[in-house]
C-alpha cells in the first residue's frame, strides 16, 4: 500500500506536519492489554462498587427488570454498528423501529407526535422550554421545585445566555406544586410552566388544573415524566402542550447515570418546532411504504445558526431498548408492571411515617431522625437505603426519598421498616 | 462487476401495531409478594388511565422475529466498509460491550454512596487521565452526552472566562467548512456567528481571519484536521492571532482520529476542544446514539468545568460540588458512563503505541484510496490528506450524475455511501473516510466499485441516476415525507378494533 502511494514508511504520512506541531514523544499510556486482562480489570473495578445489595434508591433512575430479549436485539451488529439512518434504502430497520418508538411514545403520553429521542430526561427539559419560547414568542419560564433538582440545574445552564429568565414555583404542604404560588407568578410574559409527574417526591401532580391555569394565560404547559413505568397506570398528561422525559425505566440499565434515552412529544400543530431527529412515513419508488428522516430543515446541518437546537444525534440504541421493552410487556404487561410497583411501594409506605399526603406511585418521602444513621445501619444488612433530601432541599433535613419497584423483595422492605421502627 | 454482494431472501414485516392480537403478551412477572393495591383508591379515579390504546400485543417470539427481520434491512459496519467522512465508522470491539455490561458497573445507581461507587469513579478518573494525555490539555470533563453537547459546554466555558475578564464579547468565528453544529452551538450560548472563508487549499484563509479578529470576537471554532481532511498547517499562527486579541480557540475534535499520538491540540495552542468517543474511541454508533462528547480544556478554563468534579481524598474518590466558577451542569449525573467504559477499554487494548499506530493506519488507508480514485474523480483540494479524502463530482456532473447518485449506486455494490455533499465549500462533495480498521482487500473492493461506477457514468449515466437497483427498498420519496409529515402510526379509520 505504501508503495502504491509512493512512500517508504508510514512515518512519511505525517512528514508534512509542521515540526512545531508534531508530537515526538511517546504517549504516557501503558502498553496495550489483551482481552482477558481488560475483562479482568473491569471485573476488579466492579467489585469495588456495591455488590449484592438491595437498593431503595430511585430519584430519576430506577431498578426495573430488563427482559432478556432486549440485549438479544440490541446486540445484533445491524443495529449496534450502523450510523444515523441518512441512507433510507439501507436503513429501513432502524427507521422502522424509530417510527414504532415515536408511535409508542405518543400512545404512552397522550401526545400527537414524538421525536426519535433526546440525550436524556435532563437535557430534554431545556429543549422543551426553548421550544415553548419559540412557539409563544415569550421568554419567561417557570419550573416547579418538585421537578428533579438536577434537571432544574441543567435548565439553568442552558437558558442562562438565551435571554430566558427562570423562576421556580414552590410546593404545598402536601408535596404537590403550590397552585397559589403558580397563580402569583403566572404573568403574561410566561412562555412555559414546567412540572413533573410523578414529581421528584413520587407524588402525582394535578396536571389538569395546572394546564387550565397555564393555558388561560397563553403559556404552554411542559410536563416532565422521569419514571415512565407510571404511564402504564396513570392518566397520561393529555392536557400538556409538550411532554418531555426519561425512558431509563424501560430496560436501560442504571449504568451510573447514563447513557439513557430522553423523549419529547407534543401536539400536531407544533411539529415544526420540535428539536432533533424525526422519522416520517413515505413511499419508495415502487409505491410501497417506507420510512426516512424528515423535516430536516429544522436541524443544524441545514439551518446552522438558525436551527431549533444544536442537537445532532438521538439515542437510537437506547430508544430501541425501550421499544423492545414496550413490545415485550405490551398493553397488558406494562399495566401489570405498574400495578406491582404501586403495590410494593404502598406496602412499604404503609409501615413508615410519610412527609406528604398526596397520592404517590412508587416513591415517597419519609421522615426520619437521621437519614445518614439509618442508611449506615441498613448498609450493614447489605441494603442501600433511600436518598437523603437535604442535599437538594435544605428544608427537608430529616427526610429521605425511598423507592420500591417490582424488583424489591418483601423481606428487604420488612428489614427497612424494622430499622425505621427502632431508630 | 459487483463482487461484494449477491441477491438473497429478505423478509417483509408489518408494523407491531398491525400484527397485534388482543390478549397476547411476551412478558412474565413473578407473583406479587405483597397485597395488591386498588389503583383508583390509591391514586384517585381520575388519575388512572383505562388502557394504553393500540399499544402492541405480541408474543415474545413474535417480538424477537419482528426486530430480527427489521435488523436485516440495515447496513452496518459489521457487514462492510462504511466510509462516512467525518463519522469515523471503525470496528466496535465486542469486548467493550461485554465489560460495559459487567454487573457492578451496569447496575450502579448514580446516587449510591461514594464508598460503594469507587469502581465507577475510577473508570471516569482513568479515562480523564488518558484523554488529557492524548490531547495535551490540562483537564477533561466526561459529562456531555454527544459532540454537539460538548461544543455547547466548551463555548459556555469560554463565555464564563471572558465574562470574568470583563466582558463576554459578541461573536464566534466559524470557518465555512465547519459542521452545522458549530454555528448552532454559538447561537445557543448567545453569540452571533461570522463565517471565515477557506483558501484555495481548503484551509482557513489566515489573512481573512486576521481581518476578522478584533475585541468583539470571543472565539474561533476550528476543526483540525478540517472537514476536507487537511491539517490546518497555520494552526499555531491562527491560535496566536486569536490569543493576541484576548480571544480563545475552540477545536472541534470530530477528526481527532487523525491526530492521536502524532499531534496534541494542547501543544499547538487550542484552549478547549471536544472529542467524540463514538468516533475516535470506537464506541458503537447504534443507529444514531449514544455518543459521548468529552471536553478537554487548558489550565485557564479549568475553574469553569461543569460539576461535579472528581476529587481524591486519601485513597478514595469523592464528588466535589463546591465549584463556585463552574458553568453548572449540562446533564444529570456524570455523563454517558456506559460509553466511557467502552472508550477506556479501547484505550487499554491499544496502549500508547497502539493508539499512534491506529492513527498511521487510518492515514495510510485514506491516502491509499485517494491514490486509487484520483484518476477517476476530481480531488477537491491539492493538499495532503490525513484520515479522509474529499472529491468533487465536477467530472461526473457533466454527465448529469451528482454525488448523491454515485452514493446510491455504491449501495448496489454492497457498500454504505460516503458522506454526501459535505463540506459545503466543495461543489458536490464525496467525503471518504475508511478508518484504520479496514483491510487492503476491502479497500480494493471499494475502489473497484467506485471506478466501475465512474465508467458507468460515462457509458450509462441513467443506471447511476436511478440507483439503487438491488436493494429491498428502492429510492425513497423524501420530499413527500417532509411536505405531509406522518411521524406515527394510527389505526386506520375504516378498520374497527377487533
Amino acid at each position: 500500500m505504501l508503495a502504491t502511494i509512493g512512500l517508504k514508511s508510514e512515518e512519511d504520512l505525517i512528514s508534512y506536519l509542521p515540526s512545531d506541531v508534531r508530537f515526538s514523544k511517546k504517549l504516557g499510556i501503558e502498553d496495550g492489554k489483551s482481552e482477558y486482562e481488560i475483562v479482568d480489570y473491569f471485573k476488579a473495578l466492579a467489585a469495588r462498587n456495591a455488590n449484592g445489595c438491595a437498593s431503595f434508591l430511585g430519584a430519576g433512575v430506577y431498578h426495573h427488570y430488563r427482559p432478556v430479549l432486549v440485549d438479544a436485539v440490541v446486540s445484533r451488529g445491524e443495529f449496534l454498528t450502523s450510523y444515523t439512518p441518512y441512507q433510507a434504502e439501507i436503513s429501513q430497520g432502524t427507521l422502522t423501529s424509530i417510527f414504532e418508538f415515536q408511535t409508542m411514545v405518543c400512545q404512552l403520553t397522550g401526545m400527537d407526535v414524538a421525536n426519535a429521542s433526546m440525550y436524556d430526561g435532563s437535557s430534554a427539559v431545556p429543549e422543551g422550554a426553548m421550544m415553548a419560547v419559540r412557539i409563544t414568542h415569550r421568554d419567561r419560564v417557570l419550573i416547579a421545585r418538585t421537578v428533579h433538582p438536577e434537571y432544574r440545574e441543567v435548565l439553568r445552564t442552558y437558558t442562562q445566555h438565551q435571554g430566558i429568565p427562570l423562576d421556580e414555583i414552590g410546593y404545598a404542604k402536601n408535596g404537590q406544586l403550590d397552585l397559589d404560588d403558580l397563580k402569583k407568578k403566572l404573568s403574561d410574559d410566561v412562555a412555559a410552566v414546567i412540572v413533573q409527574t410523578p414529581n421528584f417526591f413520587g407524588l402525582l401532580e394535578q396536571v389538569k388544573e395546572i394546564a387550565a391555569l397555564v393555558q388561560a394565560k397563553g403559556a404552554l404547559l411542559v410536563v416532565v415524566v422521569a419514571e415512565a413505568v407510571a404511564l402504564g397506570l396513570i392518566e397520561p398528561p393529555r392536557d400538556a402542550d409538550i411532554v418531555v422525559g426519561e425512558l431509563q425505566s424501560f430496560a436501560i440499565s442504571p449504568s451510573y447515570g447514563g447513557p439513557y434515552a430522553g423523549i419529547i412529544a407534543t401536539k400536531e400543530k407544533y411539529i415544526r418546532q420540535i428539536p432533533g431527529r424525526l422519522v416520517g412515513e413515505t413511499t419508495d419508488a415502487e409505491g410501497k411504504r417506507a420510512f426516512c428522516l424528515t423535516l430536516a430543515t429544522r436541524e443544524q446541518h441545514i439551518r446552522r445558526d438558525k436551527a431549533t437546537s444544536n442537537i445532532c444525534t438521538n439515542q437510537a440504541l437506547l430508544a430501541l431498548m425501550a421499544t423492545v421493552f414496550m413490545t415485550v410487556y405490551g398493553k397488558q404487561g406494562l399495566r401489570e408492571l405498574a400495578e406491582q410497583n404501586l403495590a410494593k411501594a404502598h406496602y412499604l409506605a404503609g409501615k413508615l411515617d410519610l412527609q406528604f399526603d398526596a397520592p404517590f406511585f412508587n416513591e415517597f418521602v419519609v421522615r426520619v431522625n437521621s437519614p445518614e444513621k439509618i442508611n449506615a445501619r441498613l448498609l450493614e444488612k447489605k441494603i442501600i437505603g433511600g436518598l437523603p433530601l437535604d442535599r437538594f432541599y435544605p428544608e427537608l433535613k430529616n427526610c429521605m426519598l425511598l423507592c420500591a419497584t417490582e424488583m424489591t423483595r418483601r423481606e428487604d422492605m420488612d428489614t427497612v421498616a424494622a430499622a425505621f421502627k427502632t431508630q | 462487476m459487483i463482487k461484494k454482494v449477491s441477491k438473497h431472501i429478505v423478509q417483509n414485516e408489518l408494523l407491531l401495531f398491525e400484527q397485534s392480537s388482543p390478549g397476547k403478551w411476551g412478558y412474565q412477572l413473578p407473583p406479587l409478594d405483597v397485597p395488591p393495591v386498588d389503583a383508583a383508591k390509591a391514586l384517585g379515579k381520575d388519575n388512572v388511565r383505562s388502557e394504553i390504546e393500540d399499544f402492541p400485543e405480541v408474543s415474545e417470539f413474535e417480538a424477537l422475529r419482528h426486530f430480527t427481520r427489521l435488523s436485516t434491512w440495515n447496513y452496518a459496519i459489521d457487514l462492510g466498509l462504511y466510509p462516512l467522512g467525518s463519522c469515523t465508522m471503525k470496528y466496535n470491539p465486542r469486548v467493550n460491550e461485554l465489560v460495559a455490561r459487567t454487573e457492578g458497573l451496569a447496575w450502579a445507581h448514580p446516587y449510591q454512596p461514594e464508598a460503594l461507587a469507587q469502581g465507577c469513579m475510577e473508570v471516569i478518573a482513568a479515562l480523564e487521565r488518558a484523554l488529557e494525555e492524548i490531547t495535551g490539555m490540562a483537564a477533561v470533563t466526561l459529562q456531555p452526552a454527544a459532540g454537539a453537547h460538548g461544543e455547547f459546554t466548551g463555548i459556555l466555558m469560554i463565555r464564563a472566562l471572558l465574562e470574568e475578564r470583563g466582558g463576554a464579547r459578541k461573536k464566534i468565528l466559524v470557518p465555512d467548512s465547519a459542521h452545522g453544529t458549530n454555528p448552532a452551538t454559538a447561537t445557543m450560548v448567545g453569540y452571533s456567528v461570522e463565517n471565515i472563508k477557506s483558501n484555495s487549499r481548503g484551509m482557513v484563509d489566515v489573512e481573512a481571519l486576521a481581518k476578522a479578529v478584533n475585541e468583539d470576537v470571543a472565539a474561533l471554532m476550528i476543526t483540525n484536521p478540517n472537514t476536507v481532511g487537511v491539517f490546518e498547517e497555520n494552526i499555531r499562527k491562527i491560535c496566536g492571532l486569536l490569543h493576541e486579541k484576548g480571544a480563545l480557540v475552540y477545536m472541534d475534535g470530530a477528526n481527532m482520529n487523525a491526530l492521536v499520538g502524532v499531534a496534541r491540540p494542547g501543544d499547538f495552542g487550542v484552549d478547549v476542544m471536544h472529542l467524540n468517543l463514538h468516533k475516535t474511541f470506537s464506541t458503537p454508533h447504534g443507529g444514531g446514539g449514544p455518543g459521548s462528547g468529552a471536553v478537554a480544556v487548558a489550565e485557564v478554563l479549568k475553574p469553569f468545568l461543569p460539576g461535579p468534579r472528581l476529587k481524591r481524598a486519601g485513597n478514595q474518590w469523592q464528588w466535589n460540588y463546591d465549584l463556585p466558577h463552574s458553568i453548572g451542569r449540562v446533564r444529570a449525573f456524570y455523563g454517558n458512563f456506559g460509553v466511557l467504559v467502552r472508550a477506556l477499554a479501547y484505550v487499554m487494548a491499544h496502549g500508547g503505541n497502539g493508539l499512534r499506530q491506529a492513527t498511521l493506519d487510518a492515514l495510510l488507508n485514506a491516502n491509499y484510496l485517494r491514490i486509487l480514485l484520483e484518476p477517476h474523480y476530481d480531488i477537491a483540494y491539492n493538499a495532503p490528506s490525513m484520515h479522509e479524502c474529499v472529491f468533487s463530482d465536477d467530472r461526473q456532473a457533466k454527465k448529469g450524475v451528482r454525488t448523491g447518485d454515485i452514493a446510491k449506486r455504491l449501495i448496489d455494490y454492497g457498500f454504505h455511501p460516503y458522506t454526501v455533499s459535505f463540506p459545503l465549500i466543495v461543489h458536490g462533495a464525496l467525503m471518504i473516510e475508511p478508518t484504520e480498521t479496514e483491510s487492503k482487500q476491502e479497500l480494493d473492493l471499494f475502489a473497484d466499485a467506485m471506478i466501475s461506477i465512474a465508467k458507468e457514468v460515462e457509458e450509462n449515466p441513467d443506471l447511476v441516476r436511478k440507483a439503487p437497483h438491488l436493494t429491498r427498498t428502492p429510492r425513497v420519496d423524501e420530499v413527500t415525507a417532509a411536505r405531509k409529515p406522518i411521524v406515527r402510526w394510527k389505526r386506520p379509520a375504516a378498520a374497527p378494533q377487533s
